[in-house]
């Protein structure tokens, strides 16, 4: 397996060519670059997933945990050392398919829908340097490697969001996105340093002495991971920075704001998974509540939204709080005794990855053809559009849970796991997954079948996106409908062990029928011509409306929070400290210094014969000193 | 029939300070280096009265004032090829004038 | 107390020496300061006579009196003076200076005066016999001065060589 590293190094280093030497190229040789680096990383990912999980299992039925390269980089002490290296077990093998299959979808994507930007080699570059990031988070063999590619990450998607750094709302969206992302990572930071203070280790398995040694902290270590991990994965309340990082260029947005990056926190969660289940049964469990309130808020929003892009962000919020619900529900490794939650997750993670990106690569379509992000602009695409059509509707169908597609699956076994838990929980998440349907039919219906707006569409006709974007729409739509009848269990599983997904159809038809209705329920109100319904309740429940509209004033209640009471309270009394008195000190100094020298200028006057005097007054002064003492 | 060696001394003290005072207030580049020869000659003196008094038999402070002399010589005609050239330049010999290398 | 001869020749020139040196300095005509300096530059030479320095009173007159005064004089004539040196002087610097010279001058005084040797007389009249000049000049052993008198003379070629080359009129094309 030592060819791993170049799944690594391929990234990087196209990543280095293109931002170095970019410039100088076209942008087609640019584009190849990246996207041949990034297929033959493709080809190595599906190799290295396909020979480890076709490898003989261990004597205790688990897949071996590899490390094909590490390198210890910082040694602190014997067992305390921060090591940069690879480590291949079945979720890291799992998520480098993920990401090289949704990289380069995006890559190949990108030809079309960026096709002759002002920066195209820049936005390659950048896209490179997320994906070795994000590779180098997933097969880290560390945590506190996880921190650093986790941080690279986050520079990578604030360099992505701001790409267009010519519009205001943009740089506003990556200033937001990396402030409040890095405001949760203290929390990470300060979970690994607690961590690392009381194990004496960084690595994810700790031996039992380590852990005896932690004792009771590790449950707030871990928590405050969780807290890294709810930034990046835009779990309630810091998920107010997801929805405004749509002013990136759409391919991102499914690349790193739909697929990969934001499961970084739900696989951080997964990555500590042992401990979490050993140690700290509470702390998983805060994270269960937190996704399911995550989920339920965000689904609410997403049904009043009308950019389809933030549409589909609070659905990717809501479909994590989903994955995060799985996660924390679980009671028990084994997945038989109440660690089905694990498989669930992780499965939902790689279906939403697909099915998400899907949707958010059709929706680039759409704002391509129409050059808006507005629902009102679009209606009755459906003719105009056939293939982007077709795969929107499918993602929409795996999302909503309707069978055979991969959505159904894996949202199955999370309800599953749900109902297991508690059924308080297995009913809440059921109507949540039913407003994703329909929210998502909504927007299904808002885009290609409602109303159209004719007068636009006369003078600007939509038209179907090149072949270069239409193809990764089709591969994706591909494996949403394949994907589901993968055996996901045999290969990913709480306690390694292979397990059978076998559907529960009291849970799998309770929710196919709320699907359905859902979805019924939003062709009823959304999908003709005119809309009475809809328009109805909108008046009705104006407040509620406005309020969803508004995101639940989320946004303003964090604008208060920081501009009210931080900024007023504590940072406008400290940069007046710095100012007046910090400062004034300084300036101070710099004038008294300048003084000092204004005032012995005029004795460099330049003229010799004044040296000369000065030099003799001074040697006569010097002798009568030397005389009197 | 004898001189009391203060007596050489005062007087190369008083040539010596002459000098001084007059570098210090001349601004005639040419007058500058009259008042340098007087300070010059000032040591010489006092370098002869020395080895005389101190050392009679050798011969040390004698070079040493010899040797001066023709030092002398060779920076006074190196000064005044200076002087020469900068008179050439600026028309003036004034130290108040010759400001062209101040910083 | 008889005075002799040649104490009277000595304070004669003493004197000499003194007041022309105050009159180089203080003068207003360049000419007269370079005549001035002549003049103590004599009184050196006399003065390195009555040491029984004779062979360094020759050298004294020859190159001093005879060559570097006439230099003066030559450039004094090449360059354009105002006849009249008193510049205006500014009174604060003036005093100053005045201050900073008599207290040097005092001091050095008191240094003399108080080192001990003020009873302390120079064996006068005995003078040094030009053969030792020569050998000591030319020797090669301790306390002979052969190097520096080579090292001279390349100096002075030097020297010579710098200043044509400095004073030399540049060719205007």
């Amino acid at each position: 397996m030592d060819y791993t590293i170049l799944i690594l190094a391929l990234p990087a280093l196209s990543f280095l060519v293109l931002a170095l030497a970019g410039m100088k190229m076209s942008h087609r040789v640019a584009g190849m670059l990246g996207t041949l680096s990034l297929g033959i990383v493709a080809v190595l990912s599906y190799m290295t997933a396909f020979s480890y999980f076709t490898a003989e299992r261990t004597s205790e039925g688990v897949y071996p945990t590899l490390e094909p390269w590490n390198f210890e980089w910082l040694p602190f002490t014997s067992s305390l050392h921060i090591d940069m290296g690879i480590l291949l077990d079945p979720i890291s093998v799992m998520m480098l398919v993920v990401i090289s299959t949704v990289s380069l979808m995006v890559h190949i994507y990108s030809f079309g829908y960026m096709k002759g930007e002002v920066g195209f080699q820049r936005y390659y570059a950048f896209l490179s340097l997320f994906t070795f990031s994000m590779l180098g988070l997933v097969v880290a063999t560390n945590i506190f490697q996880m921190y650093v590619f986790w941080e690279l990450v986050g520079v990578s998607s604030y360099l992505l969001i701001g790409f267009y750094y010519t519009k205001p709302e943009a740089i506003a969206a990556s200033k937001k996105a990396f402030i409040v992302t890095r405001f949760a990572d203290l929390g990470f930071l300060i979970g690994i340093l607690i961590y690392g203070y009381y194990m004496n280790t960084f690595t994810f398995t700790p031996t039992e002495e380590q852990l005896m040694h932690a004792g009771m902290v590790l449950p707030w270590a871990l928590g405050l991971m969780f807290v890294g991990g709810a930034g990046k994965s835009a779990m309630f309340p810091l998920h107010i920075w997801l929805p405004d990082a749509m002013e990136g260029p759409t391919p991102v947005s499914a690349l790193i704001h739909a697929a990969t990056m934001v499961v970084a926190g739900v696989y951080l969660v997964a990555r500590m998974f042992p401990l979490f289940i050993g140690f700290a049964p509470n702390a998983l469990h805060m994270v269960a509540y937190v996704g399911a309130f995550t989920a339920f808020y965000a689904a609410a929003v997403a049904c009043a939204q009308s950019d389809i892009k933030r549409v589909l962000a609070f659905s990717t919020i809501s479909q994590i709080g989903f994955m995060m619900v799985a996660l924390g529900v679980c009671t028990a490794a084994d997945p038989h005794e109440g660690g089905l939650g694990y498989m669930a997750g992780m499965f939902h993670l790689f279906t939403h990855a697909m099915f998400k990106a899907l949707l958010f690569l059709g929706a680039g379509c759409i704002i391509h053809a129409v050059h808006s992000n507005e629902m009102e602009t679009m209606g009755g695409l459906r003719k105009y559009m056939p293939i982007t059509h077709i795969t929107f509707l499918i993602a929409c169908l795996a999302i909503a849970g309707i069978p055979p597609f991969s959505g159904f699956f894996s949202k199955d076994e999370i309800l599953t796991a749900c109902f297991q838990f508690s059924p308080v929980i297995g009913w809440v998440m059921t109507i949540i997954a039913g407003m994703t349907a329909f929210y998502m039919f909504r927007l299904y219906y808002g885009i290609f079948w409602g109303k159209e707006n004719k007068e636009l569409h006369e003078h600007h006709t939509p038209h179907e996106s090149p072949l270069s974007m239409t193809f990764p729409l089709m591969f994706l739509a591909l494996i949403t409908l394949v994907a589901g009848f993968i055996p996901f269990g045999h290969y990913v599983s709480s306690n390694g062990h292979a397990y059978d997904i076998h559907l529960d159809w009291s849970v799998a038809g309770t929710s196919i029928v709320v699907a359905v209705i859902a979805i019924a329920l939003a062709t009823w109100m959304y999908a003709r011509e005119k809309q009475p319904v809809a328009e109805m309740l909108a008046k009705r429940f104006s407040t509620l409306h406005r309020a969803a509209y508004r995101r639940f004033y989320m946004d303003e209640i964090w604008m208060f929070v920081t501009k009210r009471i931080i900024f007023r309270c504590i940072s406008t009394p400290l940069a007046w400290f710095d100012r007046h008195v910090v400062d004034q000190f300084m300036n101070f100094m710099a004038w008294s210094t300048n003084a000092a020298g204004e005032s012995a200028q005029p004795i460099q006057n330049g003229r010799i014969q004044s040296y000369t005097q000065w030099f003799l007054g001074g040697i006569v002064v010097l002798t009568i000193i030397l005389l009197i003492f | 029939m004898e001189i009391h060696v203060i007596h050489y001394l005062i007087i190369s003290t008083v040539m010596m300070f002459c000098g001084i005072y007059g570098f210090f207030t001349r601004r005639n580049l040419l007058a500058l280096l009259i008042s340098v020869e007087l300070m010059l000659n000032a040591t010489n003196i006092n370098f002869a009265v020395f080895n005389r008094y101190l050392f009679p038999d050798q011969l040390e402070g004698h070079f040493f004032s010899l040797f001066g002399i023709a030092i002398a010589a060779a920076e006074t005609a190196v000064a005044i090829a200076i002087i020469i050239n900068v008179y050439r330049n600026v028309k003036q010999v004034l130290t108040d004038d010759i400001t062209d290398l101040k910083g | 107390m008889s005075i002799s001869l040649q104490e009277i020749a000595f304070y004669v020139v003493g004197a000499c020496i003194a007041l022309c040196s105050i009159l180089a300095v203080t003068t207003g005509r360049i000419l007269r300061a370079a005549t001035y300096l002549l003049f103590v530059l004599f009184g050196t030479g006399a003065i390195y006579g009555i040491l029984g320095y004779t062979f360094l009173g020759a050298v004294q007159l020859m190159v001093y009196a005879g060559g570097i005064v006439v230099l003066y004089v030559f450039s004094i004539l090449l360059t354009r003076s105002d006849k009249d040196m008193k510049y205006r002087q500014n009174r604060a610097k003036l005093i100053s200076v005045l201050a900073t010279v008599i207290v040097g001058a005092v001091l050095v005084l008191f240094l003399t005066l108080s080192n001990g040797f003020v009873l302390n007389t120079i064996p006068q009249g005995v003078e040094l016999p030009m053969e030792t000049v020569g050998h000591a000049l030319i020797g090669t052993d301790k306390y002979e001065f052969i190097l520096p008198f080579e090292v001279v003379s390349v100096l002075l070629l030097a020297c010579m060589v710098g200043a044509l080359l400095i004073a030399r009129k540049e060719k205007n094309n």
